[in-house]
């Protein structure tokens, strides 16, 4: 006899729980314009979120290393990416898209070069001495933030920076009586391009299937003969510059970034990592567009709740399902 | 072990401070000594309680400064309210301690549920969200201007704990007999007893429960101790003493705001307490918050007349600029991490007990 949840399970199970967000949203709203409104800016957060989370959610996976200082890399995303983008200012406001599109790339680029630097190092100094002792893993990552953060405020001061946007990711969409921000739009598209290039990476490619294999059980990979530590560094990297990229979006989204960012950011990345489930890129992205989702809508419609939206919805998650909706690691 | 040098000159040494913070205001008679020596009092407590979590039973927790705020919050609140007075700071400890108590035990059976690294996050978000509601909810919390409140009567620096035949306050050794002493004492011997009440703790069976679970769970788990039950019991244990610091600062301080009560910095003071006075042990509480407070107040002067020093040599004086100070703690944190994973204390203890 079929129950309702296999129905549910085949036609997508949790996979269906931001549509459902969605939904629900709807009827509780009541007005589709602004409704549409939320939802493009839940989708738009949501996916530079997951930007910032996947690599966390893979490091934890692959090597079992919990990286308190992730946030760091997207500080520094940010305000690499805006430094870039105020020197170009000028390409920045000129007429001619292709002007502004190099200096964006540029911009997106350096955050993301710096991501990979900065990944390498990180995992080569910081944390390889300290594999598999949690405790002392998160404190050093902790110190690690703390030095990256003064860093920050070493560098670029303590007082709000503005981060100017390229001309043609200015102003928004009127479609009917909704408007939309192009920014946005540019957000979700790049979330999914990324989305989309991981998914591809990881399922289809060799090296994917290693870093799956390795995920599942690392010592029966090792012990097949794989390095499982270059493997690692390399997975550390790429996570390192997602979040970073992520940093410089979200440094465009709110135009206006202080130091504090990445403190704010890295609790909202805990908990989309905590939902999503540890280990799998479906689960962060399920977890980040959730979040997304909520936090606009709450704020909405009822924004004292707004702050504790996303801890509301994770004790939930967690009451329900212990180890996140979609987690790799048994 | 126990009769090893290293042991005993770490004995002297914490009964030395002891000692010291026992005479401070005779010793260091100006304002701003005794306001390092009452900040040392209520950390070593804070310390101690944050080490029954992460260095006796191994758990790591971000949300200890929100049990502090707790307390704090709590007396603040009702000494606002209802007046400076000795019902309103009992009144005040109680439901710091309480509401301590429902939010450690909602948090540790829910994360208790989840593998034990979500610990450490789900504290992080915890203790972010309070921190939030305390400026958001500024009907009763001030909000980001915190409250100021007036302590009872007794802690009054006008407060004349001894008058002689004129009617003027006693001096002893030059140390007027006011107010502000008897705040001084009311913050030392709580924070001692406080403390003291930890170290029998560890000292019982139970501290030895603790560090079975910290070194091996699954065995502790089969010889028959309920690893849940236990760590739950610390985790309350901890917020709870830790509440009551809150309480005693906020007494002390006469006001409290998301800055001194609340707010992540305190965390990460407590934490390079811990680790640099070493973890999984009492002492090592007291060594780590003198030498943090002292370095908090004093490396602080120090590092600006070094940045005034190299003036004009391109991002040094940035980097020696005397808010930067926690750069170069984090610095001194990950080395210590590294290499004495253990603190001054545990690594002094072991000193002279080569076998």
């Amino acid at each position: 006899m079929e129950t309702i949840t296999d129905k549910l399970g085949r036609i997508g199970g949790v996979n269906l729980l931001p549509v459902a967000v969605a939904v629900a949203a709807f009827v509780l709203i009541g007005a589709p314009s602004s409704w549409a409104t939320l939802t493009v800016a839940g989708l738009a957060m949501g996916m530079m979120v997951f930007l910032m989370a996947s690599g966390l959610s893979l490091i934890f996976g692959l090597m079992d290393v919990l990286n308190f200082g992730h946030s760091a890399f997207v500080s520094f995303g940010a305000f690499v990416a805006a430094s870039v983008l105020a020197a170009l200012s000028g390409w920045l406001g000129a007429d001619s898209v292709f002007l502004n599109a190099l200096a964006l790339s540029l911009a997106i680029l350096a955050a993301m070069s710096f991501g990979l630097a900065a990944g390498w190092f990180f995992e080569r100094v910081i944390i390889r001495p300290v594999y598999h002792d949690h405790l002392r893993q998160i404190l050093i990552t902790m110190g690690a933030l703390i030095v990256s953060e003064q860093i920050i405020l070493a560098v670029w001061g303590g007082t709000p920076i503005t981060v100017p946007r390229p001309q043609f990711l200015e102003g928004a969409l009127i479609l009917g009586d909704v408007s939309i921000e192009i920014y946005r739009i540019f957000a979700v598209l790049l979330g999914l391009v990324a989305f989309a290039g991981l998914y591809v990476v990881l399922n289809r490619t060799r090296i994917g299937l290693l870093v799956r294999a390795g995920v599942e059980n690392r010592e029966m990979v090792e012990a097949l003969g794989y390095r499982i530590d270059r493997l690692f560094i390399g997975v550390f990297m790429a996570g390192s510059a997602l979040a970073a990229v992520g940093g410089a979006m979200w440094a465009g989204y709110e135009t206006l970034i202080t130091p504090a960012l990445g403190g704010e950011m890295m609790i909202v990345v805990f908990i989309v990592v905590i939902i999503g489930g540890l280990g799998s890129i479906e689960g962060t992205l399920l977890g980040a567009l959730l979040v997304g989702l909520t936090a606009n809508y709450v704020g909405f419609l009822a924004p004292k709740l707004a702050l504790a939206s996303n801890m509301i919805l994770m004790m939930i998650i967690l009451i329900w399902r212990p180890n996140g909706l979609r987690p790799a690691v048994k | 072990m126990k009769q090893s040098y290293g042991y005993l000159a770490v004995r002297l040494c914490v009964f030395a401070i002891w000692g010291l913070l026992c005479f401070a205001p005779f010793l260091f008679q100006d304002v701003r000594a005794l306001e390092v020596a009452a900040r040392i009092c209520i950390f070593i407590v804070l310390v101690a309680s944050y080490d029954l979590l992460i260095g006796y039973t191994g758990i790591v927790s971000f949300a200890h400064t929100m049990f502090f705020g707790f307390g704090a919050y709590g007396a603040a609140i009702l000494l606002k309210q209802m007046g400076p007075g000795w019902d309103a700071v009992a009144l005040g400890a109680l439901a710091g301690v309480v509401v301590s108590l429902i939010v450690a035990t909602g948090v540790g059976l829910l994360s208790l549920r989840v593998k034990a690294i979500f610990f450490a996050m789900i504290t992080l978000a915890t203790a972010s969200v309070a921190l939030v509601l305390a400026s958001q909810l500024s009907q009763f919390t001030g909000g980001e201007d915190g409250i100021t409140y007036r302590a009872p009567d007794l802690f009054k620096p006008a407060t004349k704990l001894l008058v002689d035949a004129e009617g003027k306050v006693v001096k002893i050794f030059g140390v007027s007999l006011n107010g502000k002493l008897a705040a001084y004492y009311f913050v030392f011997f709580s924070a001692l007893a406080l403390f003291w009440v930890m170290v029998r703790i560890v000292a019982a069976p139970l501290g030895t429960v603790l560090k079975a679970i910290r070194e091996n769970e699954a065995r502790a788990e089969a010889i028959g101790y309920r690893v849940v039950a236990y760590r739950t019991f610390v985790f309350c244990l901890s917020a709870a003493v830790a509440s009551l610091a809150g309480t005693i600062y906020a007494v002390w301080l006469k006001y409290t705001g998301p800055d001194t009560a609340l707010s992540f910095a305190i965390m990460i003071d407590i934490l390079l307490m811990v680790v640099i006075g070493g973890m999984g042990t009492m002492w090592g509480a007291v060594v780590g918050a003198v030498l943090m407070v002292l370095a908090q107040y004093y490396l602080r002067d120090l590092m600006g007349v070094a940045a005034d020093a190299v003036t004009g040599v391109p991002l040094l004086p940035e980097l020696l600029n005397p808010d930067r100070w926690l750069l170069w703690l984090g610095i001194i944190f990950i080395l210590l991490v590294y290499f004495f994973p253990r603190g001054i204390v545990g690594t002094v203890q072991t000193m002279g007990a080569r076998q």
